[in-house]
């Protein structure tokens, strides 16, 4: 397998230029993510409007793969409401390890990572931003599950 | 010096020591292995293996039980490693030297059943800021459950012990001095001489963690004069699962056990217990008989080298590989100390220390990426993980040039 079916120009420029990078002030919430087997840590900042993610911000520090991994995330869920988000995290995680043979139409530009299900080591470097988007998204629902 | 050291080098013939190793023989990703991660685990040569496998297929039973042949058999061979790893590491006595799973158990053994019955609040134990986590958070433990209190001494940015800062931090109250003999991340040999002697001036007794310091050639208990010294076999040719800790007989034998169970007593009953005698009573329970038997393999086989030739081959192989990564552009060498083992650590600018490991992997290079259990000296060099290439008794000129190829092509592929 070639290395830029993992490194492609999409994840490279991606790394280099994170998109909505740098914290969100203010945001409505937030919440942090690591992953212990190579020390990175990102927050993933969120403005929220009802059931809609408004704006969405990523801030910290990692390898290429979980920094454009990231980056494409935020892209790819501004404007979009919690459950399109679920449904999209879905298809990411089908397609990141290997339960989707090809990745959805649904992935749009995300599909540059499906290079990542033939590096088990890496998967989790693809899905630390997901988790965390997901922990500060059930961070907001708390308040409401407990009225 | 420098005709000193390459005529040790001629001497060492490592394509025949590399032919001890079956596992160099195999493919990774379509390449020859080239292995650079012996400071994590270290490969196995076939007299251990074999060792090992002739003692499951002839030798098993259990230890110190039986009268039938078999256990005579399988009790000969454990004793048989202890007395070889007295020999290793010039202990006075056999008593002294108490097979554990590792490095970390043999250092949590000290923890529980040195530290804790005799540490209070107030107390203070003293570590370095070059310690892996398992020679940290077993002080920490202790320092929870006894009100006691845990003192780091700083280093500078060459990754070597500050070791005036380390002696100001020994104090009255100061109980215990824990040091790494080699730090993992950065390979840095620390001064234990110079340590040992000033902590016993004030009467502190020291452990060291000898963990990456005895694969290169060993360690002398009595020159070192330490009070208790930890390592691991497999990072020593030996197998994992087995490790030693030596103590100063007379600290031992006021030691309480630490683990209860079969093979520490003497006898039982519901009334009360007495303890087996040293070593025997902090080994409770039917130890790993063949993983003492391969770590006697693997000390025949390290000493088998020559100290002094291996050493010289592993500071061959540093000097050669830090200069040629040094060549490669935005690369930055972690741990610059006078004084280092065989661990080259290091960070490419532009390129997290993961990818650098995905695309040396790709090239049949196995390196160690990520914090090394040691995240404190990434903090203090401000950053969240490096590569390092670790050498070993195995690795030649070629994985260097392997190496170092590797790492160009990362460049590439990160443009």
């Amino acid at each position: 397998m070639d290395l830029k079916e993992l490194y492609r120009d999409v994840i490279l420029d991606h790394n280099k230029r994170p998109r909505n990078f740098g914290p969100l002030v203010p945001a409505d919430t937030s919440a942090d993510g690591h992953n212990p087997l190579c020390g990175d840590r990102l927050t993933v900042y969120l403005r929220l409007d009802g059931d809609l993610i408004r704006d969405v911000h990523f801030d910290g520090k990692g390898c290429a793969i979980s920094v454009a991994s990231a980056s494409l995330m935020t892209e790819a869920v501004k404007g979009r409401n919690r459950e399109a988000v679920a449904r999209l995290f879905g298809d990411v995680h089908a397609t990141l390890t290997g339960e989707l043979t090809e990745p959805p139409a649904s992935l749009g530009k995300l599909a540059a990572l499906t290079g990542v299900r033939e590096f088990p080591a890496r998967v989790k470097c693809a899905s630390l931003c997901w988790h965390t988007l997901n922990a500060a998204l059930a961070h907001e629902c708390q308040p409401v599950t407990t009225e | 010096m420098a005709t000193a050291l390459a005529r040790t080098s001629e001497h060492y013939d490592v394509a025949r020591v590399r032919a001890d190793f079956p596992i160099l023989a195999r493919h990774v990703n379509g390449h020859p292995l080239v292995f650079l991660d012996s400071a994590a685990s270290s490969q196995r040569p076939r007299s251990v293996i074999e060792a090992v496998d002739h003692y499951e297929t002839h030798c098993h039973a259990n230890v110190h039980r039986g009268v039938h042949a078999l256990s005579q058999a399988a009790t000969e061979a454990f004793e048989g490693a202890r007395e070889r790893v007295r020999r290793f590491l010039n202990a006075r006595s056999a008593k002294e030297i108490i097979f554990t799973r590792g490095t970390t158990e043999a250092i949590n053994l000290v923890a529980n059943s040195w530290a804790r019955p005799r540490l209070g609040p107030g107390d203070e134990i003293l570590i370095t800021w070059l310690e892996h986590h398992a020679n940290i958070v077993p002080w920490q433990m202790v320092c929870a459950a006894t009100g006691a209190t845990l003192k780091v001494a700083p280093i500078d940015e060459r990754g070597e012990l500050r070791f005036d800062a380390w002696e100001a931090l020994l104090s009255p109250r100061t109980r215990l001095a824990a040091v790494a003999h080699v730090s993992n991340a950065l390979g840095t040999v620390l001064p234990v001489a110079r340590i040992v002697k000033a902590a016993h001036a004030r009467g502190i007794p020291v452990l060291l963690d000898g963990a990456q310091a005895v694969p290169h050639g060993g360690a002398d208990m009595q020159a070192l004069d330490c009070d208790f010294y930890a390592f691991s076999a497999h990072k020593l040719y030996g197998p994992t699962g087995i490790g030693v800790l030596y103590g100063r007989e007379a600290l031992l034998r006021e030691m309480p056990p630490w683990q209860g169970g079969g093979d520490m007593i003497l006898s039982v009953s519901f009334e009360g217990t007495t303890y087996n005698d040293l070593p025997w009573k902090f080994e409770a329970g039917t130890p790993n008989i063949s993983g003492a038997v391969g770590l006697g393999a693997a000390i025949d086989y390290m000493e088998s080298l020559g100290s002094t030739a291996l050493h010289a081959h592993e500071q061959h192989l540093l000097a050669k590989a830090t200069a040629a990564a040094l060549g490669i552009p935005g690369l930055r060498v972690i741990g610059t100390a006078a004084e280092k083992a065989a661990v080259l650590s290091f960070t490419v600018e532009g390129i997290h220390p993961h990818d650098l490991g995905t695309i040396l992997d790709h090239e049949g290079v196995a390196i160690r990426t990520g914090h090394h259990c040691a995240m404190p000296v990434m903090d203090f060099f401000g950053i969240p993980a490096t590569a390092r290439a670790s050498f070993a008794c195995y690795n030649d000129d070629a994985d260097i040039e392997r190496l170092i190829r590797a790492l160009h092509t990362a460049r590439e592929v990160f443009g």
